[in-house]
């Protein structure tokens, strides 16, 4: 409780980036999975992917304001690029093509940065709409390098690390991106909880009185835009080397507005939103495909008109309804625990 | 010279049609600073409404235009007055996400009710084929939607600058609380003007389904070219939209039959480069207030 201490700034910041026992419990949680799901490896992968690549939409869309309806732009840059790193044997171990792949999702990232950084709202959607189709049509152009519709294929993985080889039931690849998701995100929380990570949610609130203290707005975004996207891109790399493939789907819109969804039903601006995001999404998704194979679009879409026309904080108010109320009988008999000695 | 004007031809036609098909979403972005990226979805239900009438009920393929034009303004009006109406002011991520909503569960309603092949209208013989005009291949349908798509934009324009609801429709675009004081209704021009804009694009999904093909994912393949219409555009007239349709259909046309290997790719980098320019788009105000 960040008024409690009086002693300066540092402290507060230090105070509000505490581990809290919550968070601790959902990553023994996501341990345990390991052990208790061992048939949907399978899904707990994609789970685990599509988790990072939501923290990643959460660090500009959350954090930063930046509306994106082409995040998948790097999250394909960094699956091709995966892609035909294991395929042309040009990087062989995994971890290292994971760290190309998102270097170079990143410099595209950087490079787009400053294209985004131009106009308001709705020159940003455009822009970022835009070089997602921009770059699927050249995927698609370049048929010859990346495969075209059929996309990338017969991509063999070696093993993590030297290792860990990757088994048919999907163990070695769940715990892989489960390890680079908990890595990646133990630094996007030291990202959010710097002073850097404050000055970005000034900008959010309000980009005019940040710039009047002194805050270099447009130099902060370009940055977070390209953490954003290193993120993005490593989270299509595993994707990649996850499923050993890569198709021209990977740029689609309905992978950037399936990114939107699941980012608010976990909530923006805190991370654990893409996270629990992620889980449920994959497990509406899983539910509904298997009950309505062909028209399980429609119920996604039910559920992003219900959510905003009954309000994502009412939402998340009912939610967290129970828990809340559980903490306060806690936090009550804790206290009456001091008094009565 | 001849195939000059051939591209010249049928991209006018196109970008007419494109305009007529996004001109109802300039005028929403303008006035209710919306961001409707299900335009599309009621472009597709005019079209359908098209095709059941004219291939099921054997109605005439001129007569069941303007009755795709109503069942879209219908649409529009009932989803504006019960759904879209709470959108306005709010953030413009909200408004996206009802919108993408909205357009994934028209493809998967449209799919379910009609299958996901492609439709075709039966047109009547007097539209097939094409004559020559000074040796250059003139498509009649293509003609007839030039001659619709002109005189409905002259229509439009006198409608906006010479009639008291025009003037009530600019005066709330300009400035809508202004405009409630001097006791212009200004909801339910919101409500009429939304109506129309879907009934506009019902019209151009029935006209289009010829020349855009007209299947479930309607929305989706077509919501970039509305957006770079009225992006490009602006929204303080719709002069500027409207050249941006001739540009862009022009440009698509012509950049198909020059360049095929590129595809789409004329377009996007156009639109890109344009908007880095001119975020503004290239004739007048912003539409991102």
């Amino acid at each position: 409780m960040p008024w409690r201490n009086r002693s300066g700034f540092g402290e507060q910041i230090a105070q509000l980036s505490r581990w809290r026992w919550g968070e601790m419990l959902f990553w023994a949680l996501a341990l345990m999975a390991i052990l208790f799901f061992e048939n949907r490896y399978l899904l707990l992968t994609e789970i685990a992917w599509l988790a990072l690549f939501v923290l990643s939409l959460d660090l500009i869309l959350g954090y930063a304001g930046i509306v994106s309806l082409g995040h998948a732009a790097f999250f394909g840059v960094g699956a091709y690029t995966a892609g035909l790193l294991a395929l042309h044997h040009i990087v062989d171990e995994p971890v290292l093509a994971l760290f190309v792949a998102g270097f170079s999702a990143m410099a595209v990232g950087f490079v787009t940065s400053f294209l985004v950084m131009r106009g308001a709202d709705l020159t940003r959607l455009m822009v970022t709409l835009g070089i997602a189709l921009l770059l699927r049509e050249l995927a698609n152009r370049f048929s010859d390098i990346t495969g075209g519709f059929d996309g990338l294929q017969g991509i063999v993985m070696e093993p993590v690390l030297g290792l860990f080889a990757f088994d048919i039931f999907g163990k070695t690849s769940f715990i892989y991106c489960l390890s680079v998701l908990f890595v990646l995100f133990l630094l996007a929380r030291r990202i959010v909880h710097s002073p850097f990570g404050l000055s970005l949610r000034a900008i959010r609130n309000n980009p005019l009185r940040a710039s009047a203290i002194g805050i270099p707005v447009n130099r902060r975004l370009v940055a977070i835009y390209t953490i954003a996207a290193f993120y993005a891109g490593v989270a299509g790399a595993l994707s990649t080397q996850s499923s050993a493939l890569a198709s021209l789907d990977v740029f689609s819109f309905d992978r950037s507005a399936d990114l939107l969804l699941v980012l608010v039903i976990g909530g923006t601006g805190y991370l654990y939103g893409g996270l629990i995001g992620a889980l449920v999404f994959k497990l509406l998704h899983d539910v509904l495909s298997s009950w309505t194979p062909q028209y399980w679009q429609f119920w996604i879409g039910l559920v992003l008109v219900m959510l905003v026309l009954i309000g994502r904080e009412r939402m998340y108010r009912w939610v967290m309804w129970g828990p809340e109320r559980i903490g306060r009988a806690l936090r009550a008999r804790g206290m009456a625990k001091e008094k009565s000695p | 010279m001849v195939t000059f004007f051939t591209i010249l031809f049928d991209g006018v036609a196109y970008g007419m049609l494109l305009f007529v098909l996004a001109c109802g979403l300039a005028v929403t972005l303008g006035l209710m600073n919306v961001v409707n990226l299900a335009h599309g979805a009621f472009a597709m239900a005019g079209g359908y409404a098209c095709a059941v009438l004219v291939n099921r009920c054997g109605v005439p393929f001129f007569a069941s235009l303007p009755a795709a034009f109503l069942v879209s303004a219908a649409i529009g009006f009932v989803l504006e007055r019960l759904l879209y109406r709470h959108l306005y002011g709010r953030s413009h991520l909200d408004q996206v996400l009802f919108t993408v909503g909205l357009v994934f569960m028209s493809v998967a309603a449209v799919d379910y009710l009609m299958g996901s092949s492609q439709v075709f209208i039966n047109l009547p013989p007097a539209l097939q084929g094409q004559f020559d005009v000074f040796g250059v291949g003139v498509g009649r349908y293509r003609l007839m939607i030039i001659v619709i798509c002109s005189l409905l934009t002259l229509a439009l324009q006198m409608t906006l600058t010479r009639t008291r609801f025009g003037s009530r429709l600019r005066a709330a675009v300009d400035d809508s609380r202004v405009a409630v004081g001097l006791g212009i209704n200004v909801p339910w021009v919101f409500a009429l003007t939304f109506a129309f804009g879907s009934g506009l694009a019902g019209l151009g999904g029935a006209l289009g389904a010829e020349i855009l093909g007209l299947d479930p994912y309607f929305p989706l393949k077509f919501m970039i070219y509305f957006l770079i219409v009225v992006t490009v555009g602006g929204t303080s007239s719709i002069t500027g939209p409207f050249l941006a349709s001739l540009l862009l259909g022009v440009g698509d046309v012509a950049g198909k039959y020059y360049v095929p290997k590129l595809g789409a790719f004329v377009i996007y980098t156009m639109m890109i480069a344009i908007l880095i320019l001119r975020p503004n788009g290239l004739f007048g105000k912003t539409a991102a207030r």
